[in-house]
């Protein structure tokens, strides 16, 4: 099963309301995936030469001020850290492979679980309606948001094995099916490198982007590469610092519904995700077809390569 | 006309309305406000009634359908009309996967587009498309008539047994054993006659036909020595 869900909302007075808009769609998703829940948020982005890591550790109460203090001054700059539950969001000056060494170094506990310019990434164990309610998401704002409902069938219920899974600067990616030749995909991507935190099927596919991504592969590249090298079910959405981009494989046995209209634009498993959206009784609704990149968003980046050191700490949990 | 509303009831209480309906209830007319995309709306009725779903579905609405005349002012989601036996479903807008899945008879009309897997394995259903279709429509379709206004996908046809094909637009293929046939007078009467049950203005000789071509499903006398 499992539930997956994007919004982008094309309307800028909406951005205010995105996370209430976004709520009913995720929590509509339960059914389809009660163990634990996940969003990414693109809001906030940082000025020019600062990194944001989305950061995670499995104590509520783990000193994030402290861990932001001693990383500012072994690295000799300023950072931010805004604590939300058993996550953080930490805004940094530093490069980010010297974040990324200390945080392995002093802080092996602490999980990175996004990071980039603007994504924000909070996933649980868990009913959505709690997940979504510990990190505040009701009142976020923003221009878009992706989110998974699990249920699982490949790996375990952990918090490392939720999605979203990163796969880069500003991307992340959510997995509706499951993929069977993922062991051989991770020994092979272990090989070159890749570090994968869980057994999960989906960090595999997550993984799998992001070393073609690294090779200089623009993110439209990869996916249809995707095509060729990942076996199994799937519908993706991937959720990008501009918009998002939904593939399914050829088959297209799993579900996914994609919905416009003037104001917004929806992916979800099921049309009843998208139900409780403003109008969306007249939205041109249609079905994605099979083994096609669909991509929304301003200035989508499906057709650039990014720079190698955008990868510098990506295959994050 | 009643009218049903599922924001005051559940699912199952408007559902458990329409199967209670009394024999003297028959053709009434009911209207399902709010569907909101909820799955099994008006599933298995089993009588002549008229039931109207003012907006977009999910999955399986009409299933198992039985004499009554469904219309869905909207969208449907995967499996609409499954296994329908008699009676009519309309979808105004597009179905998802699987339309008309398994259907014993009765007529589905789809006044958009179907996705994937249309007609999969049906056994009688007449299911008439006013766009296109997906891929592996009518796999292992055995019975009854897919009539496709539009275009098909990859597969069309895949391991076919008896069930017939029309397509006015184009096909990217066939599936195995499923090819062209000729259009007889008797086919072209059997078009006209769906076409206008389905209230399309569609020329009938515009239509391809396709069928079985028997090799994979039938024992063939030669092959008799293999055994």
């Amino acid at each position: 099963m499992c539930g997956i869900v994007g919004l982008y909302l094309k309307n800028e007075k909406l951005h205010s309301q995105l996370g209430r808009l976004f709520r009913p769609m995720l929590i509509e998703m339960t059914s389809r995936g009660p163990d634990s829940a996940g969003v990414a948020i693109y809001r906030n982005p940082v000025p020019e030469g600062q990194i944001k890591f989305s950061l995670a550790h499995d104590q509520i109460d783990f000193d994030w001020q402290s861990l932001s203090d001693r990383l500012s001054a072994d690295l000799q700059t300023d950072s931010r850290i805004t604590p939300c539950n058993t996550h953080a969001v930490l805004a940094s000056a530093a490069p980010e492979q010297a974040i990324q060494d200390w945080l392995r170094q002093h802080a092996p506990a602490v999980r990175v679980v996004g990071r980039g310019n603007s994504v924000e990434i909070f996933k649980e164990t868990g009913l959505p309606e709690h997940v979504y309610a510990r990190f505040e998401l009701e009142k976020a704002q923003g221009r878009h948001m992706i989110g998974h409902t699990r249920m699982a069938t490949e790996s375990a219920v952990t918090t490392a094995g939720s999605h979203p899974f990163a796969t880069g600067a500003d991307l992340c990616l959510v997995h509706n099916g499951s993929l069977s030749n993922h062991n051989r995909l991770r020994e092979a991507l272990q090989r070159r490198g890749i570090r994968f935190e869980t057994q999960n099927d989906s960090e595999v596919a997550a993984a799998y982007l992001t070393h073609h991504l690294q090779r200089g592969l623009t993110l439209k590249q990869a996916l249809e590469q995707a095509l060729d090298d990942l076996d199994g079910f799937y519908t993706f959405c991937i959720g990008t610092g501009d918009g998002f981009a939904v593939l399914r494989d050829p088959i297209a046995c799993k579900h996914a519904v994609l919905a416009e209209t003037d104001d917004w634009v929806a992916m979800a498993t099921e049309y009843r995700a998208i139900a409780t959206l403003p109008d969306a009784n007249n939205a041109k609704v249609w079905e994605p077809r099979p083994a096609t990149v669909y991509s929304w968003g301003a200035g989508s980046p499906l057709n650039e390569a990014a720079e190698p050191s955008a990868f510098a700490t990506a295959g994050v949990a | 006309m009643s009218s049903l509303d599922l924001n005051e009831l559940s699912l199952r209480q408007i559902n458990g309305r329409l199967h209670a309906a009394e024999p003297g209830d028959d053709n009434a007319a009911w209207r399902i406000e709010n569907p909101m995309g909820q799955h099994a709306i008006a599933c298995g009725l089993s009588r002549a009634m008229s039931v109207t779903v003012a907006g977009n579905v999910g999955f399986y609405c009409g299933g198992m359908n039985q004499e009554a005349h469904i219309t869905i002012e909207g969208h449907a989601g995967v499996g609409v009309a499954e296994n329908m036996m008699s009676g009519q479903v309309r979808v105004v807008g597009n179905a998802s996967q699987s339309a008309g899945a398994t259907g014993h008879g009765g007529l589905l009309v789809i006044e958009g587009d179907a996705s994937s897997r249309c007609g999969i394995s049906m056994k009688g259903i007449d299911i008439v498309v006013a766009g296109s279709v997906g891929h592996m429509s009518g796999f292992m379709a055995q019975k009854g008539h897919l009539v496709i206004c539009g275009d098909a996908g990859d597969a069309l046809g895949d391991s076919i047994y008896e069930a017939i094909i029309y397509v006015a637009g184009k096909v990217d293929s066939l599936g195995a054993d499923c090819i062209e046939k000729p259009m007889t007078e008797e086919h072209r009467q059997t078009l006209q006659a769906l076409l206008e049950r389905a209230g399309l203005e569609k020329d009938p000789d515009s239509f391809r036909r396709y069928g079985s071509a028997r090799k994979l499903y039938n024992f063939h006398i030669d092959h008799a020595g293999d055994y």
